[in-house]
């Protein structure tokens, strides 16, 4: 849609809700959909973040200090996939992006999460992956407020929009 | 580029309001600003906020992010999203009379 001199327009007005869907477990996976929930609050834009699969592992008490790069089967990296699996070269490239990303300001995964959290953004972890890897809410940080199946997920994200990370 | 009036004073703004010259800001543009955004009275609390703002602007030459707000504006995260509820960090910036923050974070 576009307005008389070319300009898209949205006919929807602005976004109220946001409802992001982290289903990743490595750096990059996690990342984009914890700056996507906390840009929307910083824009006053209600934000729910659904945590599935090796997703939940950003908001696991005993692994969210602990996520990697991926460096095998990471083209971006532009590392050849044997470099990559050497013992230790993730946690390099992790460490060398972890500085990288506190000079911009961007908080560790554990702080991050919880920042989303103070700033009114709502954490769930998804029932189907919580029963997969036979984890409880103990697993979890408090911040979480609930493990939610699919069916819920949808009607919180009702009126809003989803994005899939 | 255009001009609004606040208190009886003409200051350039962007499209969405924002100052566009810092040494324009006085205190009774803020208190403008902040009503028309719906905080009818600026409190300590808030004054705490937007003078951090203001002061990490005119040192930097950037706005601090909401991360950094949080750490050392002396307002915690959860109380800055109650007193700017529409976004602290636009927010503070508006009534701070700085340019819009353009972080991601």
């Amino acid at each position: 849609m576009t307005d008389q001199d070319g300009s898209a327009i949205s006919k929807l007005g602005p976004i109220e809700k946001v409802s992001v869907i982290v289903s990743k477990g490595s750096l990059e996976g996690i990342y984009p959909g914890l700056i996507m929930a906390n840009g929307a609050r910083m824009e006053g834009i209600e934000a729910n973040v659904f945590f599935t699969f090796f997703g939940l592992d950003a908001i696991n008490k005993a692994k969210h200090e602990h996520v990697k790069v991926s460096t095998v089967g990471n083209p971006g990296l532009h590392l050849a996939t044997m470099a990559g699996a050497i013992p230790g070269v993730s946690a390099l490239v992790t460490r060398k992006l972890a500085a990288e990303m506190e000079k911009l300001d961007i908080p560790p995964i554990p702080e991050f999460v919880e920042l989303i959290a103070d700033s009114g953004g709502r954490l769930f972890a998804c029932k189907a992956s919580v029963d997969l890897f036979g984890l409880s809410e103990d697993d979890f940080i408090p911040q979480v407020e609930d493990v939610i199946t699919v069916g819920e997920f949808y009607g919180l994200a009702a009126g809003g929009q989803v994005i899939f990370t | 580029m255009s001009t609004l009036t606040y208190a009886g004073t003409p200051v350039e703004v962007d499209p969405e309001g924002f100052l566009q010259q810092p040494e324009q800001w006085n205190e009774q543009i803020a208190a403008e600003i902040a009503a028309e955004a719906g905080i009818d009275q600026l409190t300590d609390r808030h004054w705490l906020v937007v003078n951090y703002m203001r002061d990490t602007y005119l040192e930097s030459g950037s706005a601090p992010s909401i991360r950094t707000l949080g750490k050392s504006s002396g307002v915690p995260i959860k109380e800055l999203y109650q007193l700017f509820p529409k976004g602290p960090a636009k927010l503070a910036a508006k009534i701070a009379g700085i340019p819009k923050p353009r972080g991601c974070i």
